[in-house]
């Protein structure tokens, strides 16, 4: 990570965001800065506060409420040459934009043969946890992963979400960068009857001040094992964690953390070495980016495998209000499904 | 024109600001409101190049001492007040206990429709049982307008095993069909080209239904309104398209939708519609200028357009903060006033209400709520785990009509 005279700062995941903003527009007068709410009052998770104070109404600034507009705006001023780093209030309120998403920023370089390009990126809270029901709680990441001229990236702490928010800003190609909404203020696995933990408590809460990368395409091996490989990302690196403890597993986790392009070197290694794998995200399963994962993993590690692969996701339904809980695929389940992997011959 | 580029100076982007922020003193004395009466009303199969004034004055029917004025409002109905009136009343006393309810942690999120209860109450009571309205998050008052059972909002709000959508759905966003109220959805805009869709389907059939359609200044930015604007003007929809402008989109100042250069009902003109801008505060211009539009529509005239005038004088929701981003005097300083109190006075003046009455009806609501809530509670909130709570299986229900076979699967791997 950073050797022991690297100054830092202990941030939550908001903080740190911000931070990285901040490095970025200090250091390159091309970033710009906007979104619903992103420009007075710093975004309704205050992921931008304090930076239209600091760099002006020009460079951090509010826009209507078109989502469409704001990421079709993004294209124009990219293939101007600004960089824009825009924020969509609510992954699931991106649909609006996905037309420019998809069609437009994602093909700009391709079928101009690299005359216009699009480097930005588009910001969006993900995932669940906080009681948001069906409309602020979805996981759209395979809707990206699935569009060929995306990148896709999703942190899930405050050190890795500076180092990769400053990575994908730097990127030439548009980058999706989703935020786990319920990690913002502190880590969270899953047991929601717990007392919350602050970012404060746990190591990656610490954050080098100032500018540092972490490369777009690497995962994190976050607990090495020899059972079993978990691929997991966002809030649920942190659900196999705490999953691995109470089922005594002694599983490998990976984070992946860009999900495209995916570092399929990670995965591999580890799969071949463990021989069983279990794949876990909160997004709905069919077509989910699991089933991708499942794949790469029996096509390039079919011969080590000892189990059959298995995935805990979300269910194939809209994301319920109050059953928050039953929806969520918790450590109970993900624990189930360690245990099923290892009872396998 | 000139060729040399050395002549001009460098541009500057320009992003409309609020005229105040916190630490300022709000004053709005330089905001035009033409006197209550001066804006007179048209027959409804008036040509649109007759109307074009309609959408830069404001429609006003109460003066500032209570009296109806000018053409809008011809023999109201005594009842009809008493009954606009309770409904604003009830409206207000539903959102003060539902607010305290959320911040005792009984529920996620609730959304408060203060000052602007005028709007829908008066507009629900100008339309038809046979209507259909597309509302946000913020037209509770359209159920208060009917009369609709207390009991079933709360059990929605706190997501008990007495909810209609079985805690499926986030709290406010309800959808009572019998109540002519559509299912509200999260995602903003996307109903106001439904509602239009809904009024051509009437068109279509050959019925005499209207739909109405309900979307904030904010929400107007999004692609969705365009096209319910383009569709309405261009099949002349039975239809009426409602802008509630209350200055605020959670902290974002309405000239960022609107630019400030022209009203929204202005920019309604030019898609040819029949544009209205109304007193979204007085009860009286909100009823009259409900039922011409819905007349003009149900007698084949068209679409129309109303732009209502109005404050947000609360919080965008129980999530937001407003102190952050506007002054708090800036509601007092807003110049049209609240509507509970101007058509109070108004019925005060004709001897049908009195202060005592206001006073007494006030603790009514307040204690029909407390009660009501109390009830509600009763069948569980949302997060008590230690009561019976909405089923789990619910959540694999009405995915579609039969369950397919891997939903029913996935169920069982749930244990449900
Ligand atoms: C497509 C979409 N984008 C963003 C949001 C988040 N959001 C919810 S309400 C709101 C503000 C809406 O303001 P306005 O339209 O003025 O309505 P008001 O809340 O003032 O009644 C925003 C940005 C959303 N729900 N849907
Ligand atoms: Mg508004």
């Amino acid at each position: 990570m950073f050797d022991d005279k690297t100054e830092t700062k202990t941030m939550n995941m908001i903080e740190a965001i911000r931070d990285a903003h901040d490095v970025m527009m200090e250091r390159d007068s091309n970033v710009v800065v906007f979104g619903e709410d992103v420009g007075y009052f710093g975004g309704v998770f205050r992921c931008t506060a304090g930076l239209q104070e600091k760099y002006g109404k020009s460079r951090a600034f509010d826009t209507p409420i078109s989502e469409n507009g704001i990421v079709g705006a993004a294209v124009g001023m990219a293939a101007y040459g600004l960089r824009p780093c825009v924020e969509v209030q609510f992954a699931d309120y991106m649909f609006p934009a996905y037309d420019q998403i998809t069609q437009e920023a994602a093909r700009l370089r391709f079928r101009s043969k690299g005359q216009f390009t699009a480097p930005m990126t588009i910001r969006m809270p993900t995932g669940g946890g906080i009681f948001g029901g069906m409309t602020h709680s979805q996981s759209p990441e395979a809707l990206f992963t699935h569009v060929a001229g995306l990148k896709t990236v999703i942190p899930c702490t405050p050190y890795d979400a500076k180092g990769l928010l400053i990575s994908a800003i730097e990127d030439d190609d548009p980058v999706i960068f989703l935020e786990p909404k319920r990690l913002y203020n502190g880590p969270f696995d899953g047991h929601h009857d717990r007392p919350v933990v602050p970012w404060s408590k746990h190591p990656a809460g610490e954050v080098p001040v100032g500018y540092y990368n972490i490369p777009l395409g690497k995962a994190a091996t976050i607990r090495e094992g020899s059972d079993v490989t978990v691929l997991a990302y966002g809030t649920m690196r942190f659900v196999a964690e705490v999953a691995a403890e109470e089922t005594g597993v002694d599983a490998e986790i990976l984070d992946l953390r860009t999900l495209l392009p995916l570092d399929l070197e990670a995965i591999e290694q580890s799969v071949r070495k463990t021989g069983r794998c279990v794949i876990i995200h909160e997004a709905t399963r069919t077509s989910g980016f699991g089933a991708e994962l499942l794949s790469i993993v029996q096509e390039s590690c079919f011969y080590h495998l000892e189990a059959p692969v298995m995935r805990v996701t979300g269910w194939d339904t809209p994301y319920p209000h109050a059953q928050e809980w039953e929806y969520f695929p918790g450590p109970k389940r993900v624990g189930e499904a360690l245990k099923k992997v290892m009872e396998a011959a | 024109m000139n060729d040399n580029k050395n002549d001009y100076a460098p541009l500057a982007l320009h992003v409309p600001e609020p005229p105040y922020r916190p630490g300022d003193t709000p004053d709005f004395s330089d905001f035009e409101i033409p006197a209550a009466g001066e804006v007179p009303m048209p027959p409804v199969d008036a040509p649109l190049a007759e109307l074009s004034y309609l959408s830069h004055d404001i429609i006003r029917v109460l003066d500032d001492k209570g009296k109806a004025q000018g053409t809008w409002v011809k023999n109201i109905d005594d009842e009809l007040l008493d009954k606009g009136l309770r409904a604003m009343m009830r409206t207000r006393a539903f959102d003060d206990r539902m607010q305290k309810a959320q911040r005792q942690g009984k529920t996620s999120f609730y959304m408060q429709c203060t000052g602007e209860e005028a709007i829908a109450t008066a507009q629900r009571m100008a339309l038809l049982d046979t209507d259909m309205h597309f509302p946000t998050y913020r037209q509770q008052g359209l159920l208060f307008a009917q009369d609709w059972p207390v009991d079933k909002m709360m059990n929605q709000i706190y997501s008990n095993v007495e909810d209609d959508l079985e805690g499926l759905q986030l709290p406010v966003l309800y959808s009572f069909k019998e109540a002519g109220y559509f299912t509200v959805s999260g995602n903003l805009a996307t109903q106001y080209i439904q509602a239009v869709g809904w009024g051509m389907a009437s068109a279509i059939k050959g019925d005499t239904n209207i739909a109405a359609a309900w979307i904030g200044d904010g929400a107007t930015a999004e692609g969705d309104f365009h096209a319910a604007m383009v569709f309405a003007g261009v099949y002349q929809a039975p239809v009426i398209l409602n802008v509630v402008d209350n200055r605020w989109a959670i902290s974002t100042y309405h000239d960022i939708a609107g630019a400030g250069t022209a009203t929204f009902a202005q920019r309604a003109s030019g898609y040819g519609l029949a544009a209205l801008r109304v007193d979204g505060n007085d009860w009286l211009a909100a009823y009259a200028a409900s039922r011409w539009a819905a007349e003009r529509a149900r007698r084949g005239h068209g679409a129309t357009f109303i732009e209502w005038v109005t404050y947000r004088a609360g919080a965008h929701s129980t999530s937001d903060d407003p102190s952050k981003y506007r002054p708090k005097e800036e509601h007092e300083a807003w110049p049209l006033g609240d509507p509970i109190d101007r058509l109070k006075k108004h019925l005060i003046v004709k001897k049908l209400w009195s202060e005592e009455r206001h006073t007494q009806a006030e603790a009514q609501y307040a204690d029909e709520m407390r009660s009501e809530a109390e009830k509600a509670e009763a069948n569980g909130t949302l997060h008590q785990y230690d009561r019976p709570r909405p089923s789990s299986k619910s959540v694999f229900e009405n995915v579609y009509k039969e369950m397919p076979e891997h939903l029913r699967r996935q169920r069982q791997e749930m244990g449900v």
